[in-house]
């Protein structure tokens, strides 16, 4: 592993940026959960964002998909600036992201196809697509057996693995994945980050928030950014 | 839409409970806003059937004479608001009274002379309107040559008084009952809107518009409303045939009682504001919730 590391520096040209922080700000209360962040994150790149527990991992993917409006600075996502997208805009940026949270956030009373398929739903796609697509990459997250089963009656692992073909049945530019590998055991870790590797390799824009670096280092080559207290204190790109 | 609907439907059978007892309160609550309305349909139709739909009797002074007529004639046109006038001579009211008492007429043969007074019959322009026909009989009774005039203020008036009273409370309770319908409605979308928050939450998170979180819950709304407002027209509708086939074997043979249900429009109208009343529960609640 050459970890080239830089501090407060961008390793890439910020002209043809997928996402851009200028100097953004996330303040709750008193606290600071972002400070003066900035970076550049160029399409296809594979990005951790690593750091201890509170250091604003979650608070910067929350405010990319503006779960949170930052405090100070901007975003732009593909040159759009986040400050300026209207209530009625935010779904169709949102539809842009897919998302993998720790706590998998599947709807307990659908299925695992109705789960995934729900992000083609809201796009408006035709039932037919929906369900061809979907079967697609149930069977490309070996789930497709258990498409008619409830979330609550599956493992962790599966949970993931139904969480990772939600985000990307609709072809997103940008996987935002916050501890995705949090709850999991090693095993189970591995195979979501497989999904996530195989997904990248396809050309999309991937996110990681996670405090444990080394399996992440073991499997994947990308920019690592990482967090303290709010602040962005160093980026290495490992290889 | 399909999909919308299928998605209402789904979610009304995972609550079922909770939606069953909404469409119960709605239907009670149509069931007495529907109760007043036959009331007053049936109540209106009864008014005009016994105030003969708008007639009236001048009843003539002893010295008025068939010559006067023409002129007496001329002055009651002249007031306006009449559409039909008709001269009955004292001989052929005496005529018309005997032949309706049948065999009990003996009596008249020992009178000297005809007691009755010549008569007018008038048909009035208005007619369901009591203080505008009071009005018109008064300026009739003004007249020359006029003794009396008898419309049924007596019973009418009365009668007319307590139906007022009946029609403000009708209203007023009505409503109430509505607004205890939309209370409940608005109530359970509430309920239902929080126990399906991390549905939504992940909708959101997955880029769902509004409109399409929404809608469910408005479909939902309207089928609530919807088939509250056909099961309380059928209740009601199992209520009054019980009822009326009671009262028109009781009283049909005494009094002509033209009870009827309430007409195609009457209950077109009360399912289109039940319907209403589910969308404007769900309307109020969300608007609450997602401010």
């Amino acid at each position: 592993m050459n970890n080239d590391e830089t501090i407060h520096m961008n390793l890439y040209s910020s002209k043809n940026s997928i996402i851009r922080l200028f100097n953004v700000t996330k303040r709750y209360g008193a606290k600071l959960a972002l400070n003066n962040v900035s970076v550049d994150i160029q399409p296809g790149e594979f990005i951790f964002i690593s750091g201890p527990s509170g250091a604003g991992k979650s608070t910067l993917l929350r405010v990319l998909y503006l779960a949170e409006k930052v405090s100070e600075g901007q975003i732009l996502i593909n040159g759009m600036n986040l400050a300026r997208i209207s209530a009625s805009k935010l779904p169709l940026l949102r539809r842009r992201f897919g998302m993998v949270f720790q706590d998998f956030k599947l709807i307990p009373g659908r299925t695992v196809f109705e789960n995934v398929a729900l992000v083609l739903e809201v796009a408006g796609e035709k039932p037919s697509y929906i369900r061809k697509k979907v079967m697609h990459v149930l069977r490309t997250t070996g789930m497709d057996k258990k498409a008619n089963a409830l979330p609550p009656t599956l493992s962790g692992g599966e949970q993931q693995r139904v969480a990772v073909a939600r985000a990307v049945v609709g072809d997103p530019d940008i996987i935002l994945a916050d501890e995705p590998t949090g709850s999991l055991d090693h095993a189970s870790a591995m195979l979501v980050l497989d999904f996530l590797m195989a997904y990248h390799k396809k050309g999309a824009t991937i996110l990681v928030a996670s405090h444990n670096l080394h399996l992440l280092e073991s499997m994947v080559r990308g920019r690592n950014i990482v967090l303290e207290q709010g602040e962005l204190v160093k980026t290495s790109t490992m290889l | 839409m399909t999909r919308y609907i299928t998605k209402a439907l789904a979610d009304i059978r995972s609550n079922r409970f909770l939606n069953l007892i909404t469409i119960v309160t709605i239907s009670l609550s149509i069931l007495v806003v529907s109760l007043f309305l036959l009331f007053f349909e049936n109540a209106n139709r009864l008014i005009e059937g016994w105030n003969q739909g708008g007639r009236a009797m001048i009843y003539l002074e002893p010295a008025f004479s068939q010559e006067m007529l023409p002129d007496l004639k001329a002055r009651i046109q002249g007031l306006g608001e009449v559409e039909e006038m008709r001269f009955i001579p004292k001989s052929r009211a005496l005529e018309k009274l005997k032949d309706e008492m049948g065999s009990h007429t003996g009596f008249f043969d020992t009178l000297q002379h005809n007691p009755l007074p010549h008569a007018l019959e008038i048909r009035m322009k208005t007619r369901g309107d009591y203080a505008q026909v009071a009005a018109f009989a008064k300026k009739i009774t003004a007249l020359e040559m006029v003794e009396s005039v008898e419309y049924g203020q007596g019973w009418l008036a009365k009668f007319l008084q307590i139906f007022t009273l009946f029609r403000i409370t009708g209203y007023a309770m009505c409503g109430l009952f509505l607004l205890i319908a939309l209370f409940i409605t608005a109530n359970t979308v509430r309920l239902a809107f929080y126990s399906r928050r991390l549905e939504i939450e992940i909708m959101r998170l997955v880029g769902a518009t509004e409109g399409f979180i929404k809608t469910p819950f408005y479909v939902e709304g309207l089928l609530q409303g919807f088939f509250g407002g056909i099961l309380g027209l059928l209740i009601l509708m199992a209520a009054f045939l019980t009822i009326s086939s009671g009262i028109s074997g009781n009283l049909g043979a005494y009094v002509y009682l033209d009870i009827r249900f309430l007409s195609i429009k009457a209950m077109g109208l009360i399912i289109l504001a039940s319907t209403f009343l589910g969308w404007f529960g769900c309307y109020l609640s969300l608007r609450q919730m997602l401010q």
